[in-house]
């Protein structure tokens, strides 16, 4: 009997195999396909002239400036936002709060928070931000919409993290004699932080390629000026994409695949770094 | 008599949830001896040993009653600070386990935190527990090196330095050579016998020769219950008890 269904083990294991491998294949494929098309398209257009350059009705003039310091400005004040909120309310959860029924349902809620469609948050910015707070269509309703599109996996990565570190490294520090603050604040956080820092650069990475809440709040498509501060009205890449493609003149869709490699490269170096984190957090730390 | 015992335990029993791990405990824990702690597996050692610094506090389902009466002082009065307790009552754990930073924050760490900021004074600390650990001349020159690159040895003979650093009256041992070769087990033992000159030290073995060699007195725990507790010299030849015998013959356990 067992040597049959050990043939059968290993052709089924076999199958499996084969069709992961075209899972994979087909994955690559199409985001292969799509990154050549638009580097063919757009690489060609990327000059100094095109980031300096503000939008303009010519695509041949027209630059990505207002919309890239747009973005620049959106992923500072998400991140001053979102990273320490986010990490009070994981540690408060993580560490302090009673673990009774209140907060396991607020847990079960920021789960499900992190998978809410952003377009809501896009209207609930619009609802508090923009209308009752009375921030208008600015960098700051933006940011403040951002930052709770991302808080939900902010705190979640701080929590797992903080979780992940050793109870045995807590015991040394409470035999010690230290207090709960103490062991978070100097043994507990700073093993924790690299795990830390790398959700919340994938979270605002997340943040900065996302168009629809920014368009449910009013973010307008054509500025040709810069913002000089958070009351401002602004404009960021994926939008300035959003609105060149829509055009029908066939220049602005090339305008619009150099933006969205400007994008990506953003988008890389931010991934770069949290993966450089993660690499440095796994060599240092071995118990 | 009594003023040399740092702990009075009376009638302790402890509970996890439903389950009754000590029972009836009563024991007295003279000061500057080894008082060592043997059984079988699962039988409460650990248990015992984290009552006396409160490390069990952290485990909801965790539950005693009885009392523990350090130097005068009952260790689960309403209005005693666990944190104040662990100050004098240092421990050591099975498993080394230095902070991820250098030596020497390792060792100041303990210090900082109630408030000592005199680097003179830190340095100086620094050498003389590193010096009562027997550690000294292997980490003298690599006193910023991180503690985890040093061998299991040597990171917890560094936990016996970092819990020597606060200068506590006693040390509390949990199977602190299980993870270690002869020769440093041979080192942690020499280093334990030297303590006792200024500490009180309480350790769980399951090695019945380290009990013998190092400690002045042995309890025997069984089932939960201090099924023994005498004279080191008096359990090792002469037990009382037939279970006590079986176990130190290794007949059973
Ligand atoms: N956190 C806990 N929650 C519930 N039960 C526990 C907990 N810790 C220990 N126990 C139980 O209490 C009993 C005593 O455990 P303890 O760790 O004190 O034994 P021990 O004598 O130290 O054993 P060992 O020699 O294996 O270390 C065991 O039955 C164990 O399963
Ligand atoms: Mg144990």
């Amino acid at each position: 009997m067992s040597k049959g269904v050990l043939s059968k083990n290993k052709r089924n294991s076999k199958v499996f195999k084969i069709l992961s491998l075209t899972a994979v294949f087909i994955g690559f494929i199409a985001l292969g396909i799509m990154l050549v098309d638009i580097f063919i398209d757009g690489a060609g257009r990327i000059s100094w002239d095109f980031l300096s350059n503000f939008p303009s009705r010519r695509p041949g003039r027209a630059g990505i400036l207002s919309a890239l310091v747009g973005t620049l400005w959106m992923m500072s004040l998400t991140a001053a936002f979102s990273f320490p909120l986010g990490l009070g309310a994981g540690i408060y959860l993580e560490e302090y709060a009673r673990k009774n029924w209140f907060t396991k349902l607020v847990e079960i809620n920021i789960s499900n928070l992190a998978g809410v469609p952003s377009i809501i948050y896009g209207l609930l910015g619009l609802g508090i931000f923009v209308r009752v707070c009375g921030f208008e269509r600015s960098l700051l309703s933006g940011a403040l919409t951002l930052t709770l599109l991302i808080l939900p996996i902010i705190i979640t990565t701080t929590r797992e993290s903080l979780k992940a570190v050793p109870k045995s490294l807590r015991e040394a520090s409470y035999a010690l004699g230290a207090t709960q603050w103490q062991t978070v604040y100097s043994q507990i956080l700073p093993v924790a932080m690299p795990g830390i820092l790398t959700g919340t650069i994938l979270a605002l990475s997340r943040a900065i390629g996302e168009t629809a809440p920014l368009i449910a709040i009013g973010a307008l498509t054509y500025i040709a000026f810069l913002p000089h501060g958070v009351f401002d009205p602004f404009t960021v890449l994926p939008i300035q994409v959003f609105n060149w493609i829509s055009r029908p003149q066939h220049g602005f869709a090339i305008n619009a695949a150099a933006a969205i490699i400007i994008l990506l490269l953003i988008t890389l170096m931010m991934n770069s770094v949290a993966i450089y984190l993660r690499r440095k957090f796994q060599r240092r730390v071995k118990w | 008599m009594v003023e040399n015992n740092v702990f009075d335990i009376s009638a302790l029993n402890v509970w996890y949830g439903e389950k009754q791990v000590l029972k009836d405990i009563n024991i007295e824990i003279k000061a500057n001896c080894v008082t060592a702690l043997i059984g079988p597996s699962g039988c409460g050692k650990s248990t015992f040993l984290r009552c006396l610094n409160r490390m069990n506090d952290f485990i909801p389902e965790f539950h005693l009653e009885g009392k523990i009466i350090n130097n005068g002082t009952d260790l689960y009065a309403q209005k005693i600070d666990p944190i104040e307790i662990r100050r004098d009552i240092g421990m050591v754990f099975q498993k080394p386990n230095p902070f991820p930073k250098s030596v020497y924050k390792n060792i100041t760490f303990g210090l900082n935190i109630f408030g000592v900021k005199d680097t003179e004074k830190l340095d100086k600390i620094v050498e003389d527990s590193l010096r009562k650990a027997a550690l000294w001349d292997e980490v003298k020159d690599d006193l910023n090196r991180s503690a985890l690159s040093f061998s299991g040895g040597q990171q917890q003979r560094l936990c016996i330095a970092r819990a020597i650093a606060v200068n506590p009256k006693v040390i509390l041992f949990d199977e602190p050579c299980s993870a270690l070769d002869p020769i440093a087990t041979g080192k942690i033992e020499d280093l334990i016998t030297e303590l006792k000159k200024d500490y009180t030290v309480v350790i769980v073995t399951h090695n019945m020769q380290q009990a013998a060699r190092i400690s002045d007195f042995t309890g025997f725990f069984m089932l939960g219950e201090l099924a023994e507790f005498d004279k080191t010299k008096k359990i090792f030849t002469d037990p009382s008890n037939k279970v006590t015998e079986d176990y130190i013959t290794g007949r059973f356990g």
